[in-house]
């Protein structure tokens, strides 16, 4: 059996994405939409069919969205061009955000802060949260912008984006607020209250990979970010990847018809899920338990690594992640697990297990009953964990 | 990202455990880091009859110390000693470049045990072992803070 539960890392195309897609990748669909002619035209069409769709499912305006090649660049478009319009706007160089984004805001925020902005990493409370009052009493007479990830990638937890947004303009109208909505989007209603700028993209909801966009509300000056022919109202340059859009567009689109019925099911399977798993002794759950993203699961395990839980899960076909040391290469383990106040030795033992409604009840079952036998069965291994007592070693 | 041997030997290690009557012990690595690695031995006549190790750590950890045990079973202490990192990576056929430290932590935990077997009978192992992995230098290394 395979049980796929790492849908946060990317998700399979679904069959609304494939069939829209098909036409653009064969046959006439190849037009550049920059041109004059029939299959350009076409393309010209379908791209802005696809913006249209995308409006429709986010309730904005079809205009605010601008086309990306996923996440990593929008955040990077985001941050980068935020900066520059807040120093052509004033000498505005201060940017805010939390010590629980995904490297593709956090490793921007470094470069930017190593180019002369000035930066405030807010810490969170242990479920991974900030508080609107908190993040409004971060804002400086020079903030330019506020970035904070809507749904957490690690530890699922939801932030009240709309309170947190709104608290920062009561302070100061001209600051941007920003978020990194990629786990949200296509999978919680998402609030454009207060959003300035958001980050989505394509793959982590059924569509396909190397496809995203930037919400930009309208009004804003916003500079370009890829320069060259214009393209994205001159935006973002680079010939339209038609097939990518229509496949992101029709992915969207059926996300938001099934949302509520698909939200419902996957909290359902991801609390049987839950339950299963926190039968395992040692074991306890990551993250904000009650704002939570519903196909979301994440665990740390005593005296175990997460590797090799995840390798162990592999062996036996289940598809999960970590956010060990080893996974990421270095001696150190998540930057979120530790900012939400887990030591090293704990934050080694993570598990995210993420799923859908797919998954099913079958598949959270098998899920559960294999982690259970690997995790007896490394601990087994473990000079951290005493097998004939069951518990980990009072003091190694 | 792994050799299908260390795949093997990280589904199946061998000689997983404790020595009963283990007459050297060596722990090497900190939990901080993630990897630490418990190597029990029991020696006759400077031959290492028995070997197992307790390993918390990634699928490299294990799988370095699982191959290091069939390294230096039924080896003499001359021999175990000669094991260096370089010759647990090549019987792994090759580690990736970030998990090299795993391979020097299964070097690190046959020395801290023949260290240990020297220390129990009042031989002052260094000049023997060399490093036993056990001296401020070597805990700062594996503490990332």
């Amino acid at each position: 059996m395979l049980v796929y539960a790492d849908h946060a890392a990317t998700s399979p195309l679904c069959k609304e994405a494939f069939h829209a897609m098909q036409p653009w990748l064969t046959a006439n669909g190849y037009g550049n939409a920059s041109a004059m002619y029939k299959i350009a035209l076409d393309a010209k069409c379908r791209l802005e069919d696809a913006r249209a769709a995308v409006a429709r499912a986010l309730s904005v305006l079809p205009e605010e969205v601008y086309f990306t090649s996923g996440g990593t660049e929008s955040d990077n478009w985001a941050l980068k061009g935020a900066m520059e319009l807040g120093e052509l706007r004033g000498n505005r160089r201060h940017l805010i955000t939390t010590a629980v984004e995904h490297p593709a805001v956090l490793r921007v925020a470094e470069w930017l802060a190593k180019r002369g902005c000035e930066l405030t990493v807010l810490p969170v409370d242990t479920l991974g949260r900030v508080s609107p009052e908190q993040v409004a009493a971060a804002v400086r007479k020079d903030t330019a912008l506020v970035s904070l990830i809507y749904a957490n990638n690690e530890i699922g937890t939801i932030l009240p984006i709309g309170d947190i947004f709104a608290a920062v303009k009561a302070k100061d109208p001209a600051v941007l607020c920003h978020t990194d909505a990629v786990q949200a989007v296509g999978h919680i209603p998402v609030s454009f209250s207060g959003v300035d700028l958001l980050t989505f993209s394509g793959h982590k909801f059924g569509g396909p990979k190397g496809t995203g966009a930037l919400y930009i509300r309208k009004g804003i000056p916003f500079p370009a970010f890829m320069h060259g022919g214009g393209h994205e109202r001159g935006r973002r340059s680079g010939t339209e990847n038609i097939a990518g859009i229509a496949g992101l567009a029709a992915a969207l689109q059926a996300a938001a018809d099934n949302m509520e019925r698909h939200m419902a099911d996957t909290a359902a399977l991801r609390d049987r899920l839950t339950a299963g798993v926190l039968a395992i002794p040692y074991c306890r759950m990551t993250g904000d338990t009650a704002c939570r993203l519903p196909g979301h699961a994440s665990f740390v395990f005593d005296a175990v690594e997460g590797e090799t839980i995840v390798l162990g899960l592999d062996i036996e076909g289940v598809s999960a992640s970590s956010g060990s040391a080893c996974s990421s290469g270095t001696l150190d383990p998540s930057h979120v697990l530790l900012a939400i106040g887990l030591p090293h030795e704990t934050a080694h033992g993570s598990l995210r297990l993420t799923i859908d409604a797919s998954t099913g009840a079958e598949g959270v079952d098998y899920i559960i009953s294999k982690l259970t036998s690997v995790v007896a069965s490394r601990r087994a291994m473990s000079p951290l964990w005493d097998d004939t007592a069951g518990k980990p070693v009072e003091r190694f | 990202m792994y050799t299908d041997k260390v795949m093997e030997h990280f589904s199946s290690p061998r000689n997983v455990g404790e020595v009963e009557d283990a007459n050297a012990v060596g722990t090497v690595g900190n939990p901080k880091c993630g990897d630490i690695m418990k190597m029990t031995m029991r020696i006759s006549d400077d031959v290492i009859t028995d070997v197992k190790f307790k390993t918390f750590g990634c699928g490299a950890a294990v799988a370095t110390s699982s191959i290091a045990t069939e390294l230096v079973k039924g080896k003499s202490i001359k021999d175990a000693l000669a094991v260096t990192n370089t010759a647990v990576v090549e019987a792994l056929e090759g580690l990736p470049p970030a998990k090299i430290h795993c391979s020097v932590l299964a070097e690190e935990a046959i020395k801290a045990a023949i260290a240990d077997y020297y220390k129990r009978r009042g031989i002052d192992p260094t000049p023997i072992v060399g490093c036993d992995a056990d001296c401020p230098a070597c805990h700062s290394r594996h503490a990332p803070d």
